[in-house]
């Protein structure tokens, strides 16, 4: 079907922008905080307005203004990116709620800085969901590495400082020294960069500069997080949580996979990839990253650097189950981006829940907190369960499509992975929910009265948790989307 | 009126410059009210004329009526058009940066600055305007000779610098005079033109030759190409804030368009590039500008000094990408012409503000400015976010263009510095951010919302708004490059190249 021209896309990526002088302008900080709330609520709104037209098969397209010939800066709704800038931007009206509880609890400094970037970095979000072309991508992807920079360092003192350089030269030097080259590269074979269906690479090239070009790229996004290109997201981890929580598990991380699979879908396109067998090569990349990310889980003291870890696990599920170039691999590689989203989203809330209300960080000095905290650990069960890939965590659909897509690949060693991987964190999760609750009262570290963190913490938690539970049950929109977005790339032969 | 813009634009600012010198003795109040007539009426002029050669085509203009090979000959193609466009942009922009600079560090010599700094750019329009090669070392001299004095209007060290730069400089101008002398004794003419077309059967002559390399050599030292560069450095670090803005952008960004007009209109792409055939060692030689640019850069403890050092590798960028051959390489210089000079005056005014308020811009100045002068940061975050080349600034752009060009004439070595350059860049600038975010260590806490810690001191109005017009330009203009390539600089590529 025709596209169909509109500016919504554009002010969906604007709205958070454009909140940004207000915030620096308000005096009050619950004024600022109200504008905070309108920007994400305006924006998930307008995300949701599109909701419709995208289930419907059709695409919204806004083009702004030709750059280069043949490349314009365009944006364009399609399945797939609807289902991220739906992840992203519900979430960050949670977020934003958590933030505030969780800024003011620790009477954080430079708030105004720090919802400021925030904005930012949703805008940057958004941008990179809906960008029709490699350039657009690659704008809004720059743009996210420099305004979570000042987040990353927010605490301003020499750890954040250390951590920030390491932020950058992973991040900015593999975006310049790699992903900048290959996309003149790509120009240069095909004349645009505009993503379609098929890929836009011409198929006379050398398979050898092709193969170049895929890891170029494939680790020139170093936002996901594969190994070796990992180091940044856990030394990332000092930021305060909420970034932590919303840039390091869903925003931040989600766009570099969400490039890469973009690359692999738009840019090379399935039939490409199968025919070289780049893709089982990048699925093997990703396995090793899910196998050996777990086992480093495994051995972390500091409970968000386990969750990092976690993170750069799961990442690579979403790389693998695009790499497996079956249809379920992809749709359960999709779907993982929300699941993992939801659920990875509250175990960082939980964690900085507990660090607000009682200043740990280390996993073992949480022994027994489930009696101090029940509500928290409880939502932190359930995100463990939904990671882990155990019903009813939404996380479960996922993982079972993506078993289903390596049986459908003929893959059994990666089907293995796949499996091994929900053992490994489930060994790194459960036992933290079980020192949690099930302690005698000479181990504990704390007395057995309920004192949770401010209301604005847990509650969005508690929301998260709940989500992640509803998605077992009503997992629709993020199934269709994914659905459609299959359908797109293999024409219609994705049921 | 519209056909007599060429002459104008030139004569507009030099008869400025006469009224302004005797203002300065007569109503000094008057020096800077009469700079900025003169300047935005040249800024006004050289857009029309812009507009002109879009919609027109090229325009030629003969001064005094007298036809060329033997009267002045001014003619404004694509390439100049756009050329001379930034020149007036940035001399005008800067002067109203200047003002507040001039007033407190030499107030008593507000009119010969005034003076100097509109025979400067009338200068350089000049340079950019003419059709003449003679005509175009005369103005050359008077854009050298205004610069040094500008130079040496600074502090400390500036005079000797200013004298390192005028025997160097005058080097480098006798060289150029040298070669159009050579090709006067062989063609008899000095009209660009005429000599481009009495040339061809001369391609195997010595002479021809000869004045190729002294020409190219002349010019190559006086836009600090590597290892040319010794007087850039000095020259423009110890010169004052608001002369540093001027001569930085525009000096080495008109010396390359003149090694473009030289080979282009005189001796023509295909003595260039196929009869000498020195386009592959130029480009190896602008692979060493860019590289050992950056890394000189990296030894600098200076902001201002450190910016020199990138001006030197961003010349390395253009002369390479120029004498790549290609389309794209000759775009991306073309266009980097305008994006450097606009880049360039940006990283210096935001150093000026800093100067301004400070004293100095030493990496001991930079503690705490990103709370003490959040809106020059903010332009100087934006400035070097295009000399990294992060889209949409517009340094992204021409650098993707010296990037395709790289690739399309498979220049590898080339496209390595490009990116080499552009990470160094990523480290010399987050160094200085580091230092003004994170310094001293501890003051940024304590207050819940921001507030309490050093107050805010901010350089004047009057230098914050040229800032962030300028800073505001880069991502304009990098969003516009469609526009701006598809309607003047693909009209300037030469036929060989596309």
């Amino acid at each position: 079907m025709e596209p169909l021209s509109s500016l919504k896309p554009l002010i969906a990526v604007l709205v958070s922008l454009g909140v940004v002088p207000i915030l620096i302008s308000s005096r009050n900080a619950n004024v600022r905080e109200a504008w905070t709330f309108g920007a994400a609520g305006l924006k998930f709104l307008i995300i949701l307005s599109m909701l419709p037209t995208v289930l419907e098969g059709r695409e919204l397209v806004c083009t702004l203004v030709e750059v280069l010939p043949g490349v314009a800066l365009r944006l364009r709704v399609d399945a797939l990116g609807m289902l991220f800038a739906l992840v992203a931007s519900s979430l960050w009206i949670i977020t934003s709620a958590y933030s505030i509880g969780y800024m003011r609890g620790l009477d954080e400094h430079s708030q105004t800085r720090y919802f400021c970037f925030f904005a930012l970095a949703l805008s940057a979000t958004i941008g990179a969901a809906f960008s029709a072309n490699l350039f657009t991508l690659y704008l809004f992807y720059e743009m996210l590495s420099f305004a979570t920079y000042p987040l990353v360092t927010h605490h301003q003192d020499a750890e954040a400082r250390r951590s920030g350089r390491k932020y950058l030269l992973y991040i900015v030097g593999t975006s310049i020294g790699l992903v900048l080259p290959a996309m003149v590269i790509s120009y240069h074979l095909s004349g645009t960069l505009e993503f379609s269906g098929q890929g836009f690479l011409p198929r006379s090239a050398s398979p050898i500069l092709l193969g170049v070009l895929l890891f170029m790229f494939l680790f020139g996004f170093a936002k996901a997080a594969i190994i070796p290109l990992h180091a940044w997201l856990p030394a990332a981890m000092v930021a305060p949580t909420p970034v932590s929580a919303l840039l390091h598990a869903v925003a931040v991380v989600k766009v570099g996979v969400f490039s890469i699979l973009r690359i692999l879908t738009g840019v090379f396109g399935l039939d490409l990839l199968a025919s070289l067998h780049l893709g089982t090569a990048v699925a093997y990349v990703a396995a090793f990253t899910i196998i050996v990310a777990s086992l480093i889980a495994l051995t972390q003291k500091e409970m968000k650097r386990l969750l990092a870890f976690s993170t750069i696990g799961q990442l690579s599920y979403i790389v693998l189950g695009a790499a497996l170039l079956s249809p379920k691999g992809l749709m359960g590689g999709m779907v993982h981006i929300a699941m993992h989203a939801f659920g990875k989203i509250t175990l960082f809330f939980c964690a900085g829940a507990i660090f607000v209300a009682t200043g740990k960080k280390y996993i073992n000095e949480m022994v027994g907190i489930g009696k101090r905290m029940p509500v928290t650990m409880t939502a932190f069960f359930i995100g463990a369960l939904s990671i882990i890939g155990i019903p009813p965590g939404g996380g479960f659909l996922s993982k079972w499509y993506l078993v289903l897509g390596a049986l459908q690949a003929d893959q059994f060693p990666l089907l293995l992975v796949i499996l091994v991987s929900s053992l490994l964190n489930a060994a790194y999760f459960i036992p933290i929910v079980y020192r949690a609750f099930f302690v005698g009262s000479r181990e504990t570290n704390f007395p057995d009265t309920v004192s949770e963190a401010p209301i604005f913490c847990v509650a969005p938690l508690a929301l998260t948790a709940l989500i992640s539970l509803a998605l077992f049950f009503y997992p629709q929109p993020f199934l269709d989307l994914a659905q459609l977005a299959v359908q797109a790339l293999l024409g219609g032969t994705g049921k | 009126m519209s056909e007599h813009y060429p002459a104008l634009l030139v004569i507009l600012p030099l008869l400025a410059s006469f009224f302004i010198s005797a203002a300065g003795w007569l109503r000094p109040v008057c020096c800077f009210p009469l700079a900025l007539a003169a300047l935005g009426s040249s800024l006004l002029v050289s857009l029309g004329l812009l507009g002109d050669v879009i919609s027109g085509g090229p325009v030629s203009y003969w001064m005094g009526g007298w036809p060329p090979p033997w009267g002045i000959y001014y003619r404004v193609d694509y390439l100049n058009a756009l050329v001379l466009a930034v020149v007036c942009a940035v001399g005008f922009v800067n002067l109203i940066a200047a003002r507040p600079s001039v007033e407190k560090d030499f107030p008593e010599k507000a009119g010969p600055f005034y003076t100097l700094y509109v025979l400067f750019v009338t200068g350089l329009l000049g340079m950019v305007a003419t059709g003449d090669a003679f005509n175009l070392y005369v103005l050359l001299e008077i854009a050298a000779i205004t610069g040094y004095a500008l130079i040496a209007l600074g502090k400390g060290r500036a005079a000797l610098s200013s004298l390192h730069y005028v025997f160097l400089g005058t080097i480098g101008a006798c060289f150029y005079l040298l070669g159009v002398g050579y090709l006067y004794i062989i063609t008899g003419s000095l009209n660009m033109e005429d000599i481009a077309r009495l040339l061809p059967p001369l391609y195997e002559s010595k002479v021809v030759t000869v004045a190729f390399a002294i020409l190219m050599v002349g010019v190559w030292l006086k836009m600090g190409f590597f290892p040319l560069h010794a007087w850039l450095p000095n020259a423009y670090t110890y010169a004052p804030s608001p002369v540093s803005s001027l001569v930085a952008p525009l000096m080495t960004k008109v010396m390359v368009y003149v090694m473009i007009r030289m080979v282009l209109t005189v001796f023509t792409v295909d003595f260039a590039f196929l009869v000498l055939r020195l386009n592959e060692v130029v480009v190896w030689l602008a692979v060493i500008a860019i590289v050992m640019g950056s890394l000189l850069a990296l030894a600098e403890k200076d902001v201002k000094r450190m910016l020199t050092f990138i001006v030197v590798a961003e010349v390395g960028y253009m002369v390479g990408g120029f004498w790549l051959g290609n389309q794209a390489g000759f775009t991306g210089a073309v266009l980097h012409i305008l994006n450097d000079a606009l880049m360039t005056l940006c990283l210096f005014l935001a150093v000026g503000n800093i100067v301004h308020v400070n004293g100095d811009s030493r990496w001991e100045s930079l503690p705490g400015l990103f709370r003490t002068m959040p809106w020059t940061m903010g332009a100087l975050v934006v400035g070097a976010l295009s000399i990294i080349g992060v889209p949409p600034t517009c340094g992204f752009f021409s650098k993707w263009y010296l990037l395709l060009g790289a690739i399309q004439g498979g220049h590898y070595g080339f496209l390595v510095a490009l990116l080499f350059s552009s990470l160094v860049s990523v480290v010399l600038f987050f160094r200085i951010f580091e230092i003004g975010f994170f310094e001293p260590f501890g003051a940024s806490h304590g207050s819940a919302h921001g507030e309490g810690g050093p107050a805010i001191q901010e350089a004047p109005l009057g230098m914050l708004v040229p800032l962030w017009m300028t800073a505001l330009g880069l991502i304009l203009v990098g969003l516009y490059t469609g526009e701006i390539v598809g309607r003047v600089i693909r009209h300037a590529v030469p036929g060989m190249m596309l």
